[in-house]
């Protein structure tokens, strides 16, 4: 940077002595990562940096400053505020209310036993059936909860994961019922299993038959569904977990290069795929650095694209991403305070040119929100979109020494962890050595000692604190009622269906489990069949074994 | 009386489906540091499961992590579960996203205190070591 020689040494030494004399705030000067932070940033700070190279312009490699030449300019983020909760007719209705207040795409919580494979009628989903999410047991409840939207028109985000595959194909014969071409759908499979294993812990199977059916579900959409996004590589729940940022940009990009790996060896060309890979990161509390971070993820990823995996359209360079701000951030006490802590992490995933966003709504420390705080949740996004000013102009941080230089530091800190996940052998033999769950827990502990010895505040709950707080929100009361609402349907699905059609499309599943076809052709028909997702989940663990990790802390 | 006490063992698993287990690990290891013995029970355990772990290790307390909302089936089913299995003595306690009124309602079902977002470590040391001993002096009465 030509700005370097402005600032002499002889200014800055008088800077640094004055700043020296001047009494300093007896607080850790650290990010919420416990990085340490500088007093100041200067040129000096980025004089080993090549500014057209490293960060350059929109749309330009190596994309630091945005994957679109435009970004918001030519269209704002999508919001997208994730909801599910009860029976498939109840989050059918919050969809309509949330898309008449000018939601533009619609996300989809699935309640535990969606999320493990288990019918809700299964006995280990009793209690849990609708509780944080919409039990989806079958194609009737699929149909049901996007009943009166037409998928052609709205893209939806699913988050799920180990029966992603069997999930999507209900999706994809929903709309082929609803008379939507498999071509015309957008949206996003979350399909992330590597995560699973080292953060949410949502897993079924052993991570090879994972891996395959991920892989499938690639291989499927690039030759039916140009517009879908099979897979979006998650940072989130690592981030939930207690990871640090810069862990949860390595450990996430990490996953990612591992799914390009492994369907670059199923035979699939790296530019047939990768312009549909997604990435999901979470805004927490620490402003810069979470800017920092999303800058750094599409510099690196680029990198590595081009440089490691041989990627040569531009669009397999382009990291894209989904942000969620920090549910890990908010406080049961003064619940209030989170509205305002979700504003400025959303506006850190803005700052760092997110595709689409959710922003937590206030009560969601105390349980699922209920309709007026996701109202206020969306308004939040709304208010930074069309009053904040922040849209009008394109990564308008750009060039300030301290986000540039957090930038390059974020960038230092993912190749060192990539450097370790090699030591390991990779990501899966990391897993398999419990290496990124001890890391992940180290790092949790290590906040909350600091937060238990003042060294990380939180309002609220270690500083100015209120005795007595009566802020009493209402909460989304979930009863029992829709878990029989929930049994029933599935009673009715069980008895109105063919058992003949049932019986042939779970024997095709097993037939293609055991040999190397992409399966989501068997799993498309057992939807259809009206299978649930429990038969044919069923039929896989048989297939594929299942997964248990060592208890370890 | 301290001095001589023998070290408080604490079984800590998370049941039913839920895998968020940041809280269950930062708790298992604090509790540790505290000096507790710390059976880390591990994710995914039915009621079952975790009453066997429990009478097997002879344990004083058990904490549950539940933040997936079941905790209205889950907690009660332990509780019931470990006095039918001779360990009425066993405190049950736990934490995770549960409502006040929720936590009032199991604390009338025999269930110890619930801990939400924002409790600091020395809180749960404290209150496990507090109701333990009570519970081992009322034994002894």
């Amino acid at each position: 940077m030509t700005t370097v020689d402005r600032v002499t040494n002889a200014s800055f030494e008088a800077w640094k002595a004055a700043y020296d004399r001047a009494r300093q705030r007896d607080v850790p000067f650290e990010t919420v990562s416990s990085a340490p932070v500088l007093p100041l940033t200067t040129p000096a700070d980025l004089s080993g940096t090549d500014a057209d190279a490293e960060i350059g312009l929109p749309g330009q490699f190596p994309y630091t400053r945005g994957p679109y030449a435009s970004m918001y300019r030519t269209r704002l983020w999508t919001m997208r505020q994730f909801a599910g909760f009860g029976t498939s007719i109840d989050t059918n209705k919050r969809y309509h209310y949330l898309l008449d207040h000018g939601q533009t795409g619609l996300s989809v919580a699935f309640d535990l036993p969606t999320l493990m494979g288990y019918d809700s009628d299964h006995p280990r989903s009793e209690g849990e059936v609708g509780k944080c999410g919409v039990a989806i047991a079958s194609l009737a409840d699929m149909e049901t909860l996007f009943d009166g939207i037409p998928l052609s028109d709205v893209t939806t985000s699913m988050t799920i994961n180990s029966p992603a595959a069997i999930i999507w194909a209900m999706y994809l014969v929903t709309a082929q019922k609803q008379g939507t071409k498999l071509d015309q759908l957008g949206g996003t499979t979350q399909n992330d299993i590597l995560k699973e294993y080292t953060a949410q812990k949502e897993f079924i199977f052993p991570p090879a038959p994972s891996m395959r059916l991920v892989i499938d579900t690639m291989e499927f959409a690039t030759k039916h569904t140009p517009r879908w996004h099979p897979v979006s590589v998650s940072g989130y729940h690592i981030r939930e977990a207690g990871s640090t940022a810069a862990q949860e940009l390595a450990f996430t990009l990490a996953d990612g290069f591992a799914y390009v790996v492994a369907a670059i060896e199923r035979g699939l060309d790296v530019d047939s795929f990768a312009p549909r890979l997604s990435f999901f990161f979470n805004s927490h509390v620490d402003f810069f650095e979470e800017i920092a971070k999303f800058r750094a993820a599409r510099r690196v990823y680029a990198k590595r694209m081009r440089d490691k995996y041989g990627a040569k359209n531009e669009r397999s360079l382009m990291l894209r991403f989904h942000t969620q701000t920090a549910g890990c951030s908010l406080t049961a006490q003064q619940p209030l305070n989170n509205i305002v802590r979700t504003t400025w992490e959303a506006l850190a995933g803005v700052l760092g040119g997110t595709q689409s966003l959710h922003t937590n709504s206030m009560d969601e420390t105390l349980a699922l929100p209920t309709e007026h705080a996701a109202k206020v949740a969306l308004r939040t996004q709304q208010l930074i979109a069309y009053e904040s000013g922040v849209a009008n102009t394109i990564d308008p941080l750009a060039g300030s020494y301290f986000i540039e230089d957090l930038t390059n530091k974020m960038e230092a800190s993912a190749n060192e962890i990539f450097d370790q996940i090699d030591e390991h052998g990779g990501v899966v033999p990391a897993i398999e050595k419990g290496w990124f769950q001890r890391e992940i827990a180290a790092a949790a502990y290590h906040y909350q000692r600091e937060l238990d010895a003042g060294q990380q505040i939180i309002v609220g709950v270690n500083k100015f604190v209120e005795q007595g707080d009566d802020t009493k929100l209402d909460t989304l009361f979930i009863g029992p009622e829709a878990e029989r609402e929930q049994l029933e349907r599935l009673a009715k699905v069980r008895r109105e269906r063919s058992q003949g059609a049932v019986d042939g499309a779970l024997e095709r599943i097993r037939t293609d489990a055991a040999s190397s076809v992409n399966m989501m052709p068997a799993f498309m028909q057992a939807s259809e069949a009206y299978c649930t997702l429990g038969e044919m989940i069923d039929v896989l663990r048989d297939e594929f074994g299942t997964y248990t990790e060592a208890p370890a802390f | 009386m301290q001095a001589s006490e023998q070290p408080i063992r604490v079984l800590v698993a998370k049941p039913g489906l839920d895998g968020h287990d940041r809280g269950a690990k930062v708790v298992a290891a604090a509790l540790r540091d505290a000096g507790m013995e710390v059976i880390y029970g591990g994710l995914h355990q039915t009621a079952d499961r975790i009453v066997e772990m429990a009478i097997q290790e002879d344990v004083d307390a058990v904490g549950l992590s539940i933040l997936s909302g079941a905790h209205m089936t889950l907690f009660p089913k332990v509780r019931a579960l470990l006095s039918e299995a001779g360990g009425g003595h066993i405190l049950l306690t736990g934490g995770g996203i549960i409502p006040q009124e929720d936590m009032d309602a199991l604390a009338e079902q025999g269930v110890g205190r619930l801990f939400g977002p924002g409790t600091t470590l020395q809180q749960l040391v404290d209150y496990i070591r507090d109701e333990v001993s009570n519970r081992r002096a009322a034994a002894r009465s």
